[in-house]
């Protein structure tokens, strides 16, 4: 078990250097920088001279390769370097909006397991009733409809019944737990929908898959209340790929993120993202995808130990 | 004998039905949602000629008006008519939609054949590079796309959006075709066809392709909902389609937050509009996967 868990965390490197390497070049590619939008953004009437030695500052002028080497080494030593706008260190600008994001994260997919698993349970249980469909037709809305127009609606609902919008600025949970989640549940249920879809989705089909089995049919012989054989025996064993499911989503929650936090004004890793890609601060962003693609990895690493821990026949590393 | 053929044939052959009626009869909501999406394509198609009003038409005389006769769906803070910027955004969204879907999953299915036909380290190069493509969620790689290349427009769409959006699709696809292709791989036919000295690309594309077409079909519609959600995402950011074209997520975006309680419509209509969209390809997806490999999960 230890030697497959090492085993995969020496697999990642290659995947993250692919990253590292896809992006920083994909950036680089094609001309246009942060320069020029910094500078003739606004449509200003500015020298070339100027514009070439903010360029030299920022050590874009140099080659490409130069600026390979030292972004390669940087990241060898944890160093994911200075923004290009506001030059303060890549890490403190993430750490800044970390929390934020994180909680919002974990909020939403609290959400969505606390619903996906009576729906799903509920449709697989209930196949081709009218129960099914509704199930059906809400999972797949969730795939549809927009998280930030979801978002949207959720602050129209709440002006239009309470009179009342969400705080802007934001509270740390342990100085104003109320404060906090006043603000941060809306956008995690904007998220959560998604996310639950996703979820109960998966849950119905394994569960069905399940329920065709021989134990099931065992368990129903000898008696097991239907209760006990849908929670004991059916609903562990589809718990399984629901984790994965969970696992996967969690660790892209950040996409979702990246449009709902626009809509709540909330100042965290998604819309800090979009605002790097608006300014073409390379730095940043590549810093932001380095640090989504490393979640990532450990996320379906921690999915696949967790298989482990769940379901005692799958034992890794022989 | 040849005389009594045409008879005994008709009785023989089994009875072949309409293939659209078959689709219809199996799976009624996939019917609906095709339904939805030839509504969608013809007001995409005829905008010019069922859009009440030019969406580009500012009229201050008109603006935030609330649904009525005139303005079916009300205007906007310019007086542009609501509902006309709703038809003529779902040829935005179409379009996008349709040829980033296309090229997404044509280009990850080319990738996927020639990955299980290859095998080795050919199969392993790309499936090293699926991998890496995977560990950006979609609307991430599709932002760092937007941020590496300039807006190039060409007959009025942002080919380079086109191309953002498409590629996250391709890690994606590349993977199901990869294991569709695998078990083609191994039939007799393949080795046939090898042994009679025709060349991969032959092999490729005329005898593994027409026999990975469910599942290319199948990720093909799907990701086509994607595309619409991800091109209205991009837009609602200030970073896909720009003003003052008609498009959806652009709609909800920029001053449309402002007057959530002066003019909740400018919020409702186009969001209802990228929803029904997607939610009709995601369903139409879902019925055309149970109707064509009911075993097949995406």
């Amino acid at each position: 078990m230890l030697r497959y868990t090492l085993n995969r965390i020496l697999l990642m490197i290659p995947t993250l250097i692919g990253v590292a390497v896809l992006t920083f070049f994909m950036l680089r590619v094609v001309p246009g920088d942060i320069v020029e939008v910094k500078l003739r953004g606004d449509g200003g009437n500015i020298s070339q001279e100027v514009v070439d030695a903010e360029r030299a500052r920022l050590g874009l002028d140099r080659p490409l390769l130069i600026q390979f080497k030292d972004y390669m080494i940087g990241l060898a030593t944890l160093d994911l370097g200075v923004s290009m706008w506001t030059e303060r260190p890549v890490i403190e600008e993430i750490s800044l909006r970390l929390q934020l994001s994180l909680e919002v994260a974990i909020l939403a997919t609290i959400i969505a397991i606390l619903l996906a698993v009576p729906l799903g349970t509920i449709a697989a249980l209930m196949r081709d009733t009218w129960v099914d469909y509704l199930v059906r037709i809400i999972t797949i809305g969730g795939l549809s409809i927009p998280s930030f127009w979801f978002g949207m609606l959720i602050m129209l609902a709440l002006l239009t019944f309470f009179n009342w919008l969400p705080p802007i600025v934001f509270t740390p949970i342990y100085v104003d737990p109320v404060a906090n989640l006043t603000q941060l549940i809306w956008p995690a249920m904007a998220v959560g929908y998604r996310y639950c879809a996703v979820t109960a989705r998966m849950i119905r089909s394994s569960l069905l898959e399940i329920m065709a089995e021989d134990y099931i049919r065992t368990a129903r012989a000898k008696g097991v209340y239907e209760k006990l054989v849908v929670s004991r025996h059916a609903l562990k064993n589809a718990m399984l790929p629901a984790i994965t499911v969970i696992g996967l989503e969690f660790a892209f929650l950040i996409g979702g993120l990246v449009v709902t936090e626009q809509v709540f004004n909330l100042n965290g890793i998604g819309q800090l993202f979009v605002q790097s890609v608006a300014r073409n601060d390379f730095m940043l962003i590549q810093g932001m995808v380095m640090m989504i693609a490393v979640f990532y990895v450990f996320v379906n690493l921690a999915v696949d130990l967790l298989y482990a821990v769940f379901d005692p026949r799958i034992r890794y590393g022989n | 004998m040849a005389v009594a053929s045409p008879t005994i044939a008709v009785s023989v052959a089994p009875r072949r039905r309409n293939a659209v009626v078959e689709f219809t009869r199996r799976q009624p909501l996939g019917a609906v949602s095709l339904v939805v999406i030839l509504i969608m394509m013809f007001a995409g198609i005829f905008s010019e000629l069922v859009s009440p009003y030019d969406p580009l038409n500012i009229d201050f005389a008109a603006i935030l008006q609330p649904p009525s006769w005139e303005h079916w769906m009300g205007t906007d803070a310019f007086g542009r008519d609501i509902f006309s910027r709703i038809i003529h955004g779902s040829r935005t969204a179409l379009v996008i939609g349709f040829s980033a879907s296309f090229l997404g999953s044509s280009l990850g299915a080319i990738l996927g054949i020639a990955s299980a036909y290859f095998g080795g380290r050919i199969d392993n190069w790309i499936q090293r590079f699926v991998d890496v493509l995977l560990a950006f969620p979609i609307i991430v790689l599709a932002l760092v796309v937007v941020a590496a290349l300039p807006r190039t427009t060409v007959a009025g769409v942002d080919v380079n959006l086109i191309l953002a959006i498409s590629i996250p699709i391709v890690p994606r696809v590349c993977r199901v075709v990869r294991a569709a292709a695998l078990s083609v791989r191994v039939m007799p036919y393949i080795d046939a066809a090898r042994a009679a000295g025709y060349s991969s690309t032959r092999i490729i594309f005329r005898h593994m392709a027409p026999n990975v077409v469910a599942p290319y079909l199948i990720m093909f519609t799907a990701f086509i909902a994607q595309a619409i959600l991800l091109e209205a995402s991009l837009s609602f950011l200030g970073l896909g389609v720009t003003e003052p074209t008609a498009a959806w997520g652009l709609m909800l975006s920029g001053n449309a937050a402002d007057f959530y309680r002066e003019a909740p419509w400018m919020i409702l209509f186009p969001g209802i509009a990228i929803s029904l969209a997607v939610f009709a390809f995601n369903l139409f997806g879902d019925s055309l996967r149970d109707y064509l490999d009911p075993r097949f999960k995406v």
